[in-house]
């Protein structure tokens, strides 16, 4: 929606806090401009979805499945069609011959089973909240009545909850085709060759708990037609996907269909879908020829807004004994729900290339499966795919520290890529392009007092404190900017990954700028603009940023996987350098000079030596006239662009957690969080760090608060916010953040994604911390999300605590080369005198396993669940 | 059907309203004041709040009958002319939003907390703020908007009671 919609004398008014930014030269980019899209957010000048109302218009109402899994056997709407208000009634039946089915845009394999998804169920539903039948009334509270007079007669059928069972011989199905899905494999260099005569072997088994995006927005959808076209406006990410998509599926032509994304209200993946509440809305006001909306309650959305995560993760790791790390092998199970949505199975294939981290590894093996179960399907959420790997690989590598008794921060030194070593190719085939692990490790470190706070702990583990201080360390780097449409194509996505921008010079000098990302809280106003006001030279308050209509932005990829910047931002720069090219013809023309000899700074074209030029304004009104314009030159000073990146973004960073647990109730509290991200260049760095607070937060959700969680009939126990909780600000610190800067060479701003970096490498900082705290109880794991319960029962069923400092093992093995032990600042006083008492508090609750390996033993041996449950 | 007067950002309304009805419903679907967001079902996320004669009240937790004879200020009425209340101020000079959708109510969450604490520790704010949920910003920013926001309204000499005069 543009964002003349706020505009007036308020945004005039505020003119001047927006200059609060520090100037960093005369450059726009890198100033902390406050932002244009603030003003009708804080004043409720909003248009969200549900805003909408128009003349006529009806309400949707959904009855939803009270069962997970069962055959329909009866729908009788005729009570419902008799109640006042009511205009119409459909159950499935009724929309069978035109509904279709639910698209699934990544068949990741060529055997892969697509389900057939219809937006409403009409024979079986297979999780519990799937549509059987909607009401349509002349008000939301009639609609809702109204649902209470259907009748619905269900046969139950078997649920299927949980994915190692679903994949048991017998079990039952939720789809006659089976409960696989697919099944990926990824690998390089010899991995059996790595895991032969591995000195430590370290295999664990992680749960990625089934996660509910939450955007505070919750899903809203208005339908209307003139007869002959359509306008669907919907609270999406995607109003680009969704047209084409929308448009295959309900058959209305592509042409007949204007999509628009209004105000947003967050998505983190979760409105990145095709929902069956889109299409369905779609087909109800083609039937009544009337508007009509749905707006979902929260609980409503808890069932039936696409899930997050739910992978079990086996992963195991070959190292030396001086800890570096041969080979990762990772096994995992994703679990599906039960259909595969927009891009449900691409999802674990987005981490597939990230369980290397930010280490140099020889060989690696990879498989996934992609699992049915009767749950709602899970899809996109903030990272897709990357916080899983991330966790899983830094996760691994404590218990790698641990073993070998070496500091965690030290391990990771000994493995990870030196800043010498970019442009890296890693074993997953990416090339990093460009970092600098050890620069923001070492301003990690220093913010967080990390030798005072190890110290701190050693000699709390001494006194025995029931509260016991842990520090996690998270070394992350993603792949992100998605992405590279040859890639995509290699692995079987339906689309590019390229973004589209239009500039336009309007004649009085003002500038507008279309893009095909569609914000929903990122900025895209605020950012796009102080990009074109250093590319054109024009004022920041002078640009205009139009999005998220496809009528106004007609071509455009959206927004997620931390892209817009990377490949929509990067687009709208080609664009200016298209209009830049086109005026300093014109500007040639005019000042009678050969084009070569114009110069451009701030905003004019001048003859090279001579005070003589023309402002990109007065260029822009000139090609309006067109009265004199060169041979061949069209009126109008506009361009567009589209920009494919040739690689993905590599943000990464060093996240610092201090957790105090208290082991006798397991309450958990965040002392200290520290984020040292190097996101590249940056545009805004208030934009950027609103960013990694929001996605730490997020992790930390993930990692103590959140789960979906289902009984044993697959009904979801957490349908609400008073059940599934999304951390409040009493639960989160203040964030130490900070950033080092190694720009990007994939692109001309030398940006790195932002949005999903935070979220990627707190959740394994802050699980780090807690299993560090409690390492003198002998405990290698607690499954998350980390309650207090949890806590308590994992610290109860293990041993007494080993005594003392010991319990952390040797800060350097003896094995450690030389040098490198002495550099490490994580040596902390007093750890290390007692190498080998690690023994004693491995005898625990152990969780996995990690052994020292006899010769010639090539096959993985034991894995078990995490320690706790 | 109850017919009930209530006063919202300074202008009077009549209506006939069923007893059911949500005082957020009010606002939005029947007086156009939508820019009261509701975030969820069970009183939980604060994105509906509203002054409801001079306190901070969820507006999806109290009927339409209830709000008889009163005085309702939303985010809408806060402002004075172009004159931003300083929380506002605060929360765009902090970025203490992002995708906004929980700001009206957080605004109108904070202004009532300075007014029972004018200079509410880092701490107090986060309690004082529990009821009022935000899935963008890691609430660093919030916290500091309202801070930021007290120091300017006792600078100003400001205890500005938020209801219509």
């Amino acid at each position: 929606m543009s964002e003349q919609l706020d505009a007036g004398l308020i945004a005039e008014r505020i003119a001047e806090s927006d200059q609060l930014g520090e100037p960093s030269g005369a450059h726009e980019v890198g100033r902390a401009r406050r932002r244009k899209e603030d003003a009708r957010l804080v004043t409720g000048r909003t248009t969200w979805t549900d805003n909408i109302q128009l003349p006529g218009m009806l309400y949707m109402a959904f009855l939803r499945s009270p069962m997970a899994h069962a055959r329909i056997t009866r729908v009788d709407t005729s009570a419902a069609r008799a109640r006042p208000g009511v205009v119409a009634v459909y159950s499935g039946r009724d929309l069978a011959g035109e509904q279709g089915s639910l698209p699934c845009a990544w068949p990741v394999t060529d055997d892969i089973v697509i389900p057939d998804h219809p937006p409403m169920a009409v024979e079986e539903v297979r999780y519990a909240g799937e549509a059987v039948a909607c009401v349509v009334a002349t008000d939301r509270y009639k609609a809702a009545d109204a649902l209470e007079a259907i009748e619905v007669d269900y046969e139950p059928l078997d649920a299927v909850v949980d994915m190692t069972e679903a994949l048991a011989e017998g079990s039952p199905l939720v789809h006659e085709s089976g409960n696989r899905a697919f099944t990926w494999k990824f690998a390089g260099g010899d991995i059996d060759a790595a895991f032969r005569d591995a000195p430590v072997v370290i295999e664990r088994t992680y749960v990625q708990q089934r996660l509910i995006p939450t955007a505070m927005e919750p899903r809203a959808v208005v339908a209307t037609t003139d007869g002959d076209g359509f306008t669907l406006y919907s609270a999406t990410q995607i109003p680009h996907v969704l047209r084409v998509m929308l448009a295959l599926t309900t058959g209305i032509p592509e042409h007949k269909l204007r999509v628009v994304a209004p105000d947003v209200g967050g998505g983190f993946g979760s409105k990145l879908q095709v929902t069956a509440e889109e299409v369905l809305s779609l087909l109800v006001t083609r039937r009544l020829g009337k508007p009509v909306k749905w707006t979902e309650s929260r609980s409503e959305g808890n069932l039936t807004v696409h899930h997050g995560r739910d992978q079990l993760q086996r992963i195991s790791l070959a190292a030396e004994r001086d800890g570096r790390v041969r080979g990762v092998r990772v096994d995992l199970l994703a679990d599906m729900g039960a259909y595969l949505m927009l891009v449900t199975p691409g999802i674990p294939l987005l981490g597939a290339f990230m369980y290397n981290g930010i280490y140099k590894i020889d060989a690696y093996d990879f498989t996934c499966t992609g699992v049915f179960t009767t749950k709602m399907p899970t899809d996109a959420y903030r990272g897709a795919g990357r916080p899983e790997a991330t966790f899983a690989i830094e996760r691994a590598v404590d218990e790698l520290a641990h073993e070998l008794g070496l500091d965690p921060v030290e391990v990771r030194r000994r493995n990870w890529i030196t800043h010498q070593e970019f442009p890296y190719d890693t074993i997953c085939g990416l090339t990093y392009d460009s970092g600098n692990y050890e620069a923001a490790t070492e301003k990690a470190l220093a913010l967080f007092g990390y030798d005072k706070l190890r110290a701190e702990q050693s000699d709390r583990r001494d006194r025995r404190d029931p509260v016991q201080l842990g520090i996690g360390v998270s070394t992350y780097t993603e792949m992100c900017g998605l992405a590279p449409s040859r890639v995509l194509g290699s692995l079987s996505y339906g689309a590019g990954g390229w973004e589209h921008a239009s500039v336009r010079m309007l004649p009085t000098g003002k500038v507008e700028v279309v893009t095909g990302t569609s914000p929903h809280g990122q900025g895209h106003e605020t950012a796009w603009s102080q990009i074109v006001a250093d590319a054109l030279g024009v004022p920041f308050g002078d640009v205009a940023v139009l999005h998220g209509d496809t009528a106004i932005s007609h071509k455009g990829m959206d927004t997620y996987g931390s892209r817009s910047l990377v490949v929509g931002g990067v687009a709208v720069l080609a664009a200016c350098e298209k209009v830049k090219d086109k005026a300093r013809r014109i500007a040639a023309h005019m000042l009678e000079a050969s084009a070569d000899d114009i110069e451009f700074s701030a905003g004019s074209f001048t003859v090279r030596g001579t005070a003589e030029g023309r402002t990109i304004q007065e260029l822009a009104l000139a090609t309006f006239a067109a009265h004199d314009l060169p041979d061949g030159v069209e009126p109008g000073l506009d361009a567009d662009a589209t920009f494919d990146p040739d690689n993905f973004s590599f943000p990464h960073g060093t996240h610092l957690c201090a957790v105090e647990v208290d082991t006798e109730t397991g309450a958990c509290a965040i002392r200290s969080y520290v984020a040292v991200d190097d996101v590249g260049s940056v545009v805004n760095p208030l934009i950027v760090e609103g960013q990694v607070h929001g996605g730490i937060a997020q992790g930390i959700g993930q990692a103590l608060f959140e789960e979906a969680v289902h009984d044993t009939e697959g009904n979801l126990l957490t349908t609400t916010m008073a059940d599934y909780l999304i951390p409040t600000a009493a639960d989160l610190p203040d964030f130490t953040t900070d950033r080092t800067e190694t720009p990007a060479t994939s692109n001309p701003l030398g940006v790195k994604g932002v949005g999903e970096a935070g979220t990627i490498a707190s959740t394994p900082a802050v699980v780090n911390a807690i299993v560090d705290a409690l390492r003198p109880y002998g405990v290698h794991d607690v499954r998350m999300p980390c309650t207090p319960e949890r806590i308590w029962r994992v610290v109860s069923e293990a041993g007494p605590p080993a005594s003392g400092s010991g319990a952390r093992a040797g800060a350097a093995s003896a094995e450690a080369p030389a040098g490198t032990s002495a550099e490490a600042p994580a040596s902390a006083p007093g750890t290390a005198s007692a190498p080998g008492s690690r023994s004693g508090s491995d005898s625990g609750s152990g969780s996995g396993s990690a052994s020292t390996r006899a010769p010639g033993s090539g096959e993985a041996t034991s894995s078990s669940e995490g320690g706790a449950r | 059907m109850p017919r009930i007067t209530v006063t919202v950002d300074g202008v009077t309304y009549e209506e006939d309203v069923e007893p059911r009805l949500l005082l957020v419903h009010l606002l939005r679907d029947r007086l156009g004041k939508t820019g009261t967001p509701v975030g969820c079902d069970t009183s939980n996320c604060g994105a509906c709040t509203v002054m409801l004669d001079g306190r901070s009240a969820k507006s999806c937790s109290v009927l339409a009958v209830q709000a008889d004879g009163s005085d309702v200020v939303t985010i809408e009425g806060l402002a004075r002319g172009d004159e931003w209340h300083p929380m506002q101020k605060a929360f765009h000079t902090e970025h203490a939003l992002q995708c906004g959708y929980c700001t009206p109510g957080m605004i109108m969450a904070a202004i009532d907390l300075l007014r029972d604490d004018p200079d509410p520790s880092e701490e107090a704010v986060r309690e004082g703020l529990e009821g009022n949920l935000c899935r963008c910003t890691g609430y660093c920013n919030i916290v500091r908007a309202v801070r930021l926001a007290a120091q300017e309204m006792s600078q100003a000499g400001e205890r500005r009671e938020v209801r219509t005069p």
